[in-house]
């Protein structure tokens, strides 16, 4: 029995056979179509690329099995299924097959008001929810115009909650790559850490995740009076939880096994495959977007930008291990620089009047009134704002037709983009280490699908 | 429990019977509760705090849960805990199949039980249109205090033999509503007066 | 790039150069489309940040510099150029009655994904591209979701009342 002619029996009584997204056998496949799965496509020239007409099919085919991974399954960093094409327990060819969190976020963004937009937008990556909100209140602000109008406070407040959203990201990187190694300790240890930050973030902002707190004109609400107490509890622990990951992990000769030489992947691949982050800056290239392209005030900080050398899966923790050593001095750097004033602009066209004035001024309550229920209207215009998230460049595209709601709201996921890698990175490699290149690339799901 | 002061008391000489009855549903009932397993369906958002939940703080090995079990023969209870897309439905149903009664489900998340801030083309309108479901919890996501309550909730209705009984009248899950238990902190945001 | 007074646009390889809040935005002809992207690779743009389209079938009054006919769907790319931190925009016309357009993953690999999207959720197809298939919906799903005439799928809501 063929792979495909199985792979119809047992999935076609509950609908789950994917016909053409699948992976398909070498026999149905040109040339071209291998050598694009089989990740070569890149690095050939010209004219290897017009010897591959006369590339027959691999007369090995028969002893190739095709296996499938997911979507459920407890590696796979949430619903993300995989057709390997293996050879003994060698990975020749890869497919990614998304969609299964498809929730159609784009379609429903165009029905929410930009106010409303935030709730949306917020759970397409889940795991730094706060970046998400950045980036569309940013684009809304450069279509309103306000971009450059928006309160220092409430700047500095965005780029807090942002860096430590980014320490909570690759805490939660740092856990579940290590239990997908198979370091299980690390799971519990990387989701403590995670716990703190996240009832910091529950005391300023009412949730502890999609907490939409981030809108366009500045945020919803100002800082607890104690707020520096709880960063600085933060900051005083976490730096030896670090030094013990770094002793249980980065220099333990099993984990450098595993990780080092897995998932390499070129500078011109990653340049090519349009991955930004941590795997663009793992091959050795210094591209972060608060550095290159700085947005809000990261201009005045001082900071490192972490990269590797070589492209592996071990610069890729590497250097999100860093990152949360240096988005702590970010934070460091933030606290004594916070200044006082308003949280959101004074903008009424934008920002909801105090609950406290809806009681006392009739203006103040259709002014509420209004821009709940209608939503205020946004210029004609289309733009595209990008932040660096902690996958990578998470950009937001909105066209609007001066109306309240977007005409178009597109979101740039940085994992959508990075899981195009994994084929490259997965080739030749063994079975064992798929789940190690999953874990390095950081996918989240909901973005990639949304 | 008298027995339980006495061993504390007097150590093994306390037993002065060395013979416990019971029923042995009620034994089954007993262990079935305590150490139900769970199968992994995390989805999306609802996963993470799913996982949280069974992280140091929340902890649910208390409960007999810590063991996800990849593997849906081996499970006892599924939490759908996300978003459930159309795509994602028949592979829902498929694992669900896998599973060995008796099992159970719980639908974790508003998206989950109903569709939540999704009521668009692309999600089911509630895991219960593919799966039967015995608990609903709440929230977007639940907090893990949720989670626990729930999860406490679906224990209680084993150990009572409830869930079996409801099975066997209505042939569909047990479709317990649970309210939803807001986490700790109680710090009040500040909407602010400017 | 040639700024020119106000009177004559500007222009970057012979498409009209816009601007649009600040950010630089060129308006490509799609039979020019496949030549200025290869120039465009030249410039120093290495990498597509973005591939998607917009469905203008309800906003057909949109705005366009002069010279610029409109069509139903846009296919809008973003690039960015690594060496000279810069954006640029590319905006390209595609028509409903020929919703197709050139592939670009021979020069960005990493378009096939963005590009499958388009196809997936508006029905543009891409010539050249190697796996043109759905990739967000199920393989038999009818219809193209982002489409302004494809309806949202809201089903009516009951409420009932709070509980006590």
């Amino acid at each position: 029995m063929t792979p495909r002619e199985s792979d119809t029996i047992i999935s076609a009584a509950a609908g789950t056979n994917e016909g053409n997204q699948e992976l398909r056998s070498r026999s149905e496949l040109t040339a071209k179509e291998v050598m694009r799965e089989v990740g070569a496509v890149l690095r050939m020239s010209e004219a290897d690329a017009a010897l591959l007409a006369e590339v027959e099919a691999d007369p090995g085919e028969d002893q190739t099995m095709i296996i499938n991974m997911g979507p459920q399954h407890p590696s796979t960093h949430g619903v993300l299924r995989l057709m390997l094409e293996l050879k003994g327990e060698t990975v020749l060819r890869c497919k990614p097959i998304i969609g299964y969190l498809h929730t159609g976020m784009e379609k429903t963004g165009e029905s929410l008001t930009f106010m409303q937009g935030g709730t949306n937008v917020t759970r397409m990556d889940y795991l730094s929810p706060l970046n998400n909100e950045l980036v569309f209140s940013m684009a809304t602000e450069k279509l309103l115009g306000i971009d450059g109008d928006i309160p220092e406070r409430a700047v500095w407040i965005r780029m807090l909650l942002s860096e430590l959203n980014r320490m909570s990201s690759h805490l939660l990187f740092m856990a579940s790559n290590g239990m997908d190694i198979g370091a299980v300790s690390m799971m519990l240890y990387g989701w403590r850490e995670r716990e703190v930050v996240l009832r910091f973030f529950q005391k300023v902002t009412g949730l502890r995740m999609n907490h939409n707190f981030i809108r366009p004109g500045g945020v919803a609400a100002d800082l607890p009076a104690d707020w520096r107490d709880d960063v600085m509890s933060i900051l005083d622990m976490l730096p030896d939880r670090l030094g013990e990951y770094d002793v249980l992990m980065t220099n333990q000769p099993i984990w450098r096994e595993r990780l080092q030489g897995v998932g390499v992947i070129t500078q011109a691949e990653a340049i090519a495959l349009g991955a930004t982050g941590p795997i663009l800056r793992s091959t050795g290239l210094a591209w972060d977007l608060r550095r290159d392209m700085p947005y809000m005030h990261y201009d005045e900080l001082e900071f490192d930008v972490i990269v590797g050398s070589y492209g592996d899966a071990f610069d890729r923790y590497a250097i999100r291990l860093n990152e949360i050593r240096e988005s702590m001095r970010i934070v460091r750097q933030i606290l004594d620089r916070v200044p006082s004033g308003d949280y959101r602009i004074q903008d009424k066209k934008v920002t909801p009047p105090p609950r406290a004035r809806i009681d006392e001024s009739m203006e103040a309550l259709i002014h509420h009134f209004k821009i709940f229920t209608e939503g205020f209207k946004v210029p004609e215009g289309e733009v595209y704002v990008a932040i660096e998230s902690p996958r990578g460049e998470i950009g937001c595209y909105i066209a609007s037709d001066g109306s309240p709601t977007p005409y178009r709201m597109h979101v740039r996921a940085p994992s959508f983009v990075n899981v195009q890698a994994l084929p490259h990175m997965m080739r030749g490699g063994l079975v064992a280490d798929a789940v190690a290149v999953i874990s390095s690339i950081d996918p989240v799901l909901g973005e990639v699908d949304r | 429990m008298g027995v339980v002061r006495n061993v504390l008391d007097d150590g093994l000489e306390g037993i002065d019977h060395n013979f416990l009855t019971g029923r042995i549903e009620d034994l089954v009932k007993w262990s079935r509760s305590r150490s139900s397993w769970g199968a992994t369906f995390g989805l999306a958002c609802c996963a993470i705090e799913m996982m949280g939940t069974g992280a140091p703080h929340y902890d649910l090995a208390r409960f007999g849960m810590e063991v996800f079990r990849a593997s849906p023969r081996q499970a006892d209870i599924m939490i759908v805990a996300g978003r459930v897309s159309q795509k994602m439905a028949p592979v829902l149903r498929q694992v669900y199949d896998q599973m060995m009664e008796p099992k159970w489900v719980i639908s974790m998340g508003v998206c989950a039980s109903s569709g939540g801030m999704f009521n668009n083309y692309a999600i089911v309108q509630g895991v219960d249109q593919v799966v039967p479901v015995d608990v609903y919890a709440p929230g977007c996501p639940p907090t893990p205090e949720t989670l626990i309550h729930a999860i406490e909730t679906l224990h209680q209705l084993i150990e009572d033999g409830e869930i079996m009984r409801r099975r066997a009248t209505s042939g569909a899950g047990a479709n317990v509503h649970i309210q939803e238990v807001p986490a700790g902190i109680t710090t009040p945001v500040i909407l602010g007066s400017r | 790039m040639s700024t020119e007074a106000s009177t004559t646009p500007a222009t970057l390889h012979g498409c009209l150069l816009g601007d649009s809040r600040g950010q630089a935005v060129l308006f490509v002809p799609k039979p020019a489309y496949m030549a200025t992207m290869k120039k465009l690779v030249d410039d120093g743009f290495e990498m597509c940040v973005d591939l998607t389209a917009v469905d203008f079938l309800t906003h057909a009054s949109r705005t366009l510099p002069d010279g610029v006919a409109p069509e139903r769907f846009e296919v809008v790319v973003n690039l960015l150029s690594l060496s000279k931190r810069e954006r640029l925009r590319v905006r390209v016309q595609v028509s409903e009655s020929d919703p197709s357009i050139e592939s670009l993953f021979d020069l960005y690999p990493g378009t096939e994904a963005m590009e499958r999207e388009a196809f997936d959720m508006f029905g543009i197809s891409f010539a050249g591209h190697p796996d043109l298939t759905r990739i967000l919906m199920p393989e038999d799903w009818q219809g193209h979701p982002l489409r302004k005439d494809y309806a949202q799928g809201r089903i009516p809501v009951q409420f009932k009342g709070a509980a006590s």
